[in-house]
């Protein structure tokens, strides 16, 4: 197993992966009702092809992909339209939903699955993630289709399985690992032929050692590398760093460095989509937190709420301050328990009162620690001040579109000052500013 | 639970345990060495001077904050440890009356004035010691010998005489309170350094620059490196982060820089030691080295084969 060169800056967060990377992956049966929102991918809200009434099977479309960057939506579950409106969406606004009633007979629609896929010509292949909606599992939610067709003249060196999952709570990738490498090798072969890419690597966390040892006997050609095991080591180009020695672009594309990302339960996805003809309408979630009675991964079909996946994990084991979709770095914080779950929902964490406390902001001392852990190598105490003062000309100098919001600057500070929310702020300034005519 | 109220606050979600606070309180720990050496070898004028400046500069941060409408935040041990620094690195017979002066002065003019923590462009316990030199030569240069308390010249204003580096090492010089004594210095520095306070980077660099500028000058390295305020100036001083550059490639400047400075005005000024002046000029320059040493972006400058 090859060990990688190691990326800039990082962190090293305590690891609270172990209460849920012990024990299997558990099923959660399909609650009542499910809220399955048009929107669980980058790009434009899918357009419902179902109205109120109709009945639907598993696996049938419910929404068509619409727009140049977007994923069709799949019933989860048998049963019947009982409202399309907007509901609680992880991203925190009120997005459309299908709510659908599940009539509990599992009926499937008619599926186009293929014995041995990997026959399939790279054309086909692609055709069958797109109408399946897979997107990437790992976050982004980028309709994984469009990934895998670089531009014109463009040669893929490498094709990346990302299976770093470095955000300290999250395991559902690792479970996935252990429990299903077939799956997730034929799903790299898969993307490796439709993409054109010359080969495959399989990036692991350090500490990866049992999906290690369930991967190395079926990999073949395709080659295991370990990542530095500080965050964050799964981020898209901290991975292509590590693995090819080279670097992204700024404001570019992997492909411009001939390289193709895409997360283990992205790879997991496309398996079922081809080989069983499932849609993408289940993934696994990790639901852990100090505030869950029993935290562990359970398999969940898209559009179960934060409530019932609590419930499955034995309710809240004491009050909780905070209840958080997608990662203890990078998610988003959520007001209402029945928002559901979408294709982006790595894992749900529920912090007890006592970790949701945010600490109050004190004054900077420079002691750049910030800057020691930046993977972008930016000066994120420079940007906060830029972008508190409103200095958008200076954050863009001082390279704020490069920040990849990945929160190690926040979490090192020992001020505790909010300075990815000001970076944040300054982008959302710059990149409006651009889209402005003037 | 129907009435459950979640908090929406930004990612992430998590934070590191250390604070402002555990790092100044650490250097007031590594700071103890040095304390008690200056007991041993000074006597009580030592514990006068250290926390006569302390509280002088804590109460002058608080009375400022409180002009300044600003939370009082004095429990965050910044002005504290400018206090405890600013007695360290005055003569051990100075007037009460002259350090508590210097200590409102390092707080007041010395950081306040710029707008509190993090914002002085100097190192604040030595704009104090700078304004006791300017305003009271004689009492700021009136050094006296360990124990009997005989006044005496420091080792670096006789040129450097064979046979005293181990009494460098142990402190039994004449000198400033806390800087006689390079093994009380060693300690703190490396129990700062053990808790991750302490970059290397500042200190190493002067220490090159220093042991360089004896060997092509042809002086004593070992004494350099020991004598008068170097030592303490580079692991207790030279690495506040407030008035240091932020930059990996800049702290090493900053290093070279300060033991350069410390070298010439050794060598060649009218002053015996220079090491306050040193730093103070490198803190003057140190936003410019911020800006010469900004790392490279991840990706830009970036060739791809399109």
């Amino acid at each position: 197993m090859r060990r990688v060169r190691s990326f800039f800056g990082g962190i090293h967060p305590k690891d609270a992966k172990k209460s849920s990377s012990s024990t299997p992956i558990q099923h959660l049966s399909a609650p009542e009702t499910l809220v399955v929102p048009l929107l669980q991918h980058a790009g434009l809200e899918a357009k419902p092809v179902v109205a109120k009434g109709d009945e639907v099977l598993k696996g049938q479309v419910i929404a068509e992909a619409h727009g140049a960057i977007s994923a069709p939506v799949h019933s989860p579950v048998s049963g019947k339209v009982l409202a399309i409106e907007p509901r609680a969406h992880q991203s925190g606004h009120s997005i459309t939903a299908i709510v659908i009633e599940n009539d509990g007979n599992d009926a499937w629609v008619e599926r186009n699955g293929h014995s041995d896929p990997i026959q399939l010509d790279a054309k086909t292949i692609i055709e069958r993630i797109s109408e399946a909606g897979v997107v990437g599992m790992g976050g982004a939610g980028f309709p994984t289709a469009l990934k895998l067709v670089p531009p014109k003249g463009i040669t893929l060196d490498y094709l990346i399985i990302n299976g770093c999952e470095c955000d300290p709570y999250s395991t559902s990738d690792a479970r996935l690992l252990i429990e299903y490498p077939e799956d997730i090798i034929l799903g790299a072969q898969l993307m490796a032929k439709a993409s054109g890419a010359r080969k495959i690597v399989i990036a692991l966390a350090e500490t990866a050692s049992e999906a290690y040892a369930a991967l190395k006997e079926k990999a073949g050609s395709i080659e295991i590398v370990t990542m530095p095991s500080k965050y964050p080591g799964g981020g898209e180009k901290q991975v292509i760093q590590c693995v090819t020695g080279r670097e992204v672009p700024s404001g570019g594309m992997p492909h411009q460095v001939g390289a193709l990302v895409q997360n283990v339960a992205t790879a997991w996805t496309v398996a079922r989509a081809l080989r069983d003809g499932e849609p993408s309408i289940s993934r696994v979630v990790t639901v852990t937190g100090g505030s869950v009675a029993q935290p562990q991964n359970l398999m969940v079909p898209m559009g179960a709420s934060l409530e019932d996946l609590i419930q499955a994990t034995g309710g809240f084991s004491q009050r909780p301050g905070k209840v958080v979709m997608g990662g203890a770095m990078m998610g988003g914080a959520q007001f209402d328990l029945q928002t559901p779950v979408i294709k982006t929902t790595t894992c749900v964490l529920a912090f007890s009162e006592a970790e949701s406390r945010t600490p109050d902001a004190t004054p900077c001392i420079k002691c750049a620690r910030c800057v020691d852990v930046c993977p972008a190598q930016l000066l994120p105490l420079k940007l906060e001040a830029f972008g508190m003062n409103e200095r958008f000309d200076d954050a863009r100098e001082f390279g704020a579109l490069d920040c990849i919001e990945c929160g190690a600057c926040d979490f090192i500070c020992p001020a505790k000052r909010p300075l990815l929310q000001y970076i944040r702020f300054a982008k959302m300034e710059i990149i409006a500013r651009d889209k402005k005519p003037s | 639970m129907d009435d459950l109220k979640l908090i929406v606050a930004p990612s992430p979600h998590i934070r590191d345990t250390d604070t402002t606070e555990k790092s100044m309180f650490a250097t007031l720990i590594a700071l103890l060495p040095v304390v008690a050496a200056s007991v041993y070898f000074f006597g009580l004028d030592a514990l006068r001077l250290v926390l006569l400046s302390g509280a002088a500069a804590v109460a002058t941060e608080a009375i400022f904050q409180r002009l300044r409408k600003q939370p009082i935040r004095v429990g965050d041990g910044s002005a504290l440890v400018t206090g405890v620094l600013l007695g360290l690195i005055v003569p051990p017979s100075l007037p009460s009356w002259m350090v508590i002066l210097g200590a409102v002065f390092a707080i007041a003019i010395g950081k306040q004035v710029f707008g509190g923590l993090g914002q002085n462009p100097f190192n604040p316990a030595l704009v104090g010691r700078a304004i006791l030199t300017a305003s009271f030569a004689t009492a700021m240069t009136t050094w006296r010998t360990p124990f009997d308390a005989i006044t005496a010249a420091t080792p670096l204003a006789l040129g450097e005489v064979s046979g005293r580096i181990p009494d460098l090492f142990f402190g039994s010089v004449a000198g400033s309170l806390g800087e006689t004594s390079a093994l009380a210095i060693l300690l703190g520095g490396i129990y700062l350094f053990y808790r991750g306070y302490l970059d290397y980077r500042i200190p190493v660099g002067i220490f090159a620059s220093v042991i360089v500028m004896s060997l092509i000058t042809g002086q004593s390295v070992i004494f350099h490196l020991l004598a008068g305020s170097l030592l303490f100036g580079a692991i207790f001083m030279a690495v506040d982060p407030v008035t240091t550059p932020v930059t990996k490639g800049g702290r090493w400047i900053f290093g070279f820089g300060v033991g350069l400075i410390v070298m010439l005005i050794r060598t060649w000024g009218s002053y015996p030691e220079g090491v306050a002046y040193a730093i103070l000029l490198m803190n003057a320059v140190t936003p410019l080295i911020n800006r010469w040493t900004r790392p490279r972006i991840y990706g830009q400058g970036v060739k791809t084969s399109e």
